[in-house]
């Protein structure tokens, strides 16, 4: 047989042999569960052709985003501009490709500020519990208590508009629910017997809390940062949209809606491309975090 | 049980004024780190340093942070959002002007979305894996992933630019304005009750397409909660053995089945009813629709920090509120509470 079977025989074997064995082979049947969905496969696509165009946006980028040329204004999707010009002459399809790496960019500085937060301040709510917990619990109340897009558009009102603003205002608004997340996770096993034998051990709170629980609240926040870029992207773009996130001449999707939406009527393709690239971008990441969430997560389906 | 039930309500005349302080706090602090100097946005940037001085300490700005803090909770107590700078009207009146439209406009879209959305969600579980499910499933997944601006602009485009169905943007035909004294604000109660029918249809279609857009993402995500919901109930014991003495299956789904997930269920609506005000914001943008949202976004884009925070306190209170009626109706539906 093929060198392919043995690893596979190795990955899949009842009794493995080291720890790391265990991780791999556990990693490659939830790799196969997740397989199995072909609507999860087809969402990693979408998001990995994502993160691809917006790295590589130079190469794929047929025009300058920026160049202005009044004399094909407006212009329907043709040869040339596969996806039309606005209403200066700039390639709508060039600027959706740079757009990714503003959307992109928005996205993962959100996820980085919040979910590691998050975590941190859930699990040790959840574990040192008392008033620490009382206190945590009532600020996500009240930060909870805002609609999203409502506070965001407060604190950006505040901090003035701008990409870097949007950023922390979205980041602002996120990440209770991560900490709420991670603190349920971590009241599920406080009280597990490893948990006790590692503070027998003379385990700090602390190290209990980084080596110990939060690394199994680990994957139901990867679920969660998952079916959350959506809802970051849709956030970001409203932001734009309105004016506060980024602002004009920047390619972000949602600030070309924006200008897009004075030619809506006669010239619908400056609005619709920008929108069905948000709406491909947020229901790539929706299936991705769908799959992984009943890969990683059975119980919650 | 009933204890517990009680309890909860105690934590609730606890912990309600201590989130409306914090909502309070979280406005007063975003209002004190803006870079806008609110005593330059009432004298203007040219005035003399006397006069300056004299409005810097009229606001007591001097005063310590927590003088300040207590200061602005009284006045919101008592009803003073401020003035605002655009409109030079009292936010508060503002906001009771601008508030019905959006709360018509809410309001339509959750019974539109509550009508459609519950029905389709039982039969999507109790054909589990059937057309309707699928239909289901497919429409929730676009709900969560079409931004409302877009879904907007694209049924504008179609249905006003297109197909000629419905009225442009805006809430009712210039011809027909001031014809209805507001009373309660909202348009069509209002048309309705002072017998002025030509407006309440006019009102009625335009209406409809804001309406239609905000009521399909309610629609997709009460539809997909009750889908689990039922799912859930239908897996019980409980339901094969009504099944077994021979029950009807309409019986079996709609009073055992659907009895049960009334209570949760309520929770879903409300919070789908309180979604839309987050909705409303975009949706009125694209249609030109007077409400509250809008009236936030103007109020941004025009610095006006009174307006803005007094908006978003009010929303933030209406949140607050449908989360109590919540819990209060969890108290007259639920029989384990009685």
């Amino acid at each position: 047989m093929s060198r392919a079977a043995t690893l596979r025989e190795w990955l899949v074997a009842d009794t493995p042999t080291s720890r790391r064995q265990a991780r791999l082979g556990r990693l490659y049947l939830q790799w196969l569960a997740f397989r199995g969905n072909w609507l999860a496969v087809a969402g990693l696509a979408v998001s990995v052709l994502f993160t691809v165009v917006a790295i590589a946006a130079p190469l794929l980028a047929t025009h300058d985003p920026a160049a202005q040329n009044l004399d094909i204004r407006l212009r329907p999707p043709n040869a040339v501009h596969w996806f039309g010009t606005d209403e200066l002459g700039r390639d709508i399809y060039s600027r959706i490709v740079y757009g990714t790496r503003i959307t992109l960019g928005m996205v993962v500085a959100v996820v980085i500020l919040v979910a590691p937060f998050g975590l941190v301040v859930g699990c040790a709510a959840g574990y040192i519990g008392g008033w620490f917990d009382r206190i945590v619990m009532r600020i996500t109340d009240i930060f909870m208590a805002f609609p999203r897009l409502i506070l965001a558009l407060a604190f950006v009102a505040a901090l003035g508009p701008g990409i870097e603003n949007g950023v922390i205002a979205i980041a602002l608004t996120a990440w209770p629910a991560y900490a709420r997340l991670s603190r349920a996770e971590t009241l599920a096993i406080r009280g597990s017997d490893f948990i006790a034998a590692a503070r027998l051990q003379g385990a700090s709170t602390t190290r209990l809390i980084f080596s110990h629980v939060a690394p199994l609240c680990l994957s139901s926040v990867i679920v969660r940062v998952t079916l959350d870029m959506s809802g970051i992207i849709l956030t970001a773009a409203g932001l734009g949209f309105l004016g506060l996130g980024a602002t004009p001449p920047s390619p972000e999707w949602g600030a070309m809606i924006s200008t897009g939406r004075r030619f809506i009527l006669e010239q619908w393709w400056v609005a619709t491309m920008p929108g069905i690239a948000i709406f491909v971008a947020s229901l790539g990441f929706n299936l991705l975090g769908d799959g992984l969430r009943d890969v990683l997560d059975p119980k919650q389906t | 049980m009933r204890r517990a039930r009680l309890a909860s309500f105690g934590g609730w005349l606890v912990t309600l004024p201590l989130t409306l302080l914090g909502l309070l706090l979280v406005t007063f602090l975003i209002g004190r780190v803006m870079p806008i100097d609110p005593v330059i946005a009432i004298v203007g940037d040219r005035a003399p340093a006397e006069l300056y001085e004299r409005v810097r300490l009229e606001l007591g700005l001097d005063r310590p942070l927590y003088e300040q803090f207590f200061r602005y909770c009284a006045a919101i107590l008592s009803g003073n959002f401020g003035r605002s700078v655009m409109t030079s009207r009292p936010v508060l009146e503002d906001i009771t002007r601008f508030f019905p439209a959006t709360l018509e406009l809410a309001t339509i879209a959750t019974i539109l979305g509550v009508v459609a959305g519950v029905p389709a969600g039982v039969l999507a579980a109790v054909r589990q894996g059937g057309k309707i499910d699928q239909l289901i499933r497919f429409l929730t997944l676009i709900g969560h992933s079409v931004p409302v601006f877009v879904l907007g602009l694209v049924g504008l485009l179609v249905f006003y630019a297109k197909l000629h169905l419905v009225p442009g943007p805006g809430r009712i035909n210039v011809a027909f304005d001031d014809i209805v004294t507001p009373v309660t604000g909202m348009l069509l109660l209002d048309a309705a009750f002072q017998g002025e029918w030509e407006v309440f249809r006019d009102a009625v279609g335009h209406i409809l397409l804001p309406a239609g857009v905000l009521a399909y993402f309610s629609l997709a995500y009460i539809a997909r909660m009750t889908r689990a919901f039922m799912l859930e109930q239908l897996r019980q014991e409980y339901i094969t053995t009504a099944r077994v003495k021979g029950m009807s299956e309409m019986r079996v789904v709609w009073r055992h089945a659907f009895g049960n997930i009334t209570v949760p269920l309520i929770t879903v609506i409300a919070l789908s009813y309180a979604g839309l005000l987050e909705g409303s914001v975009l949706t009125e943008t694209i249609f030109s629709w007077p409400g509250l949202g809008q009236y936030l976004t103007v109020s941004l884009l025009n610095a006006d920090m009174n307006a803005v925070l007094g908006a978003t306190l009010v929303v933030g209170i209406v949140y607050l509120g449908l989360n109590l009626v919540c819990d209060l109706i969890y108290r007259l539906v639920d029989p384990r509470t009685r």
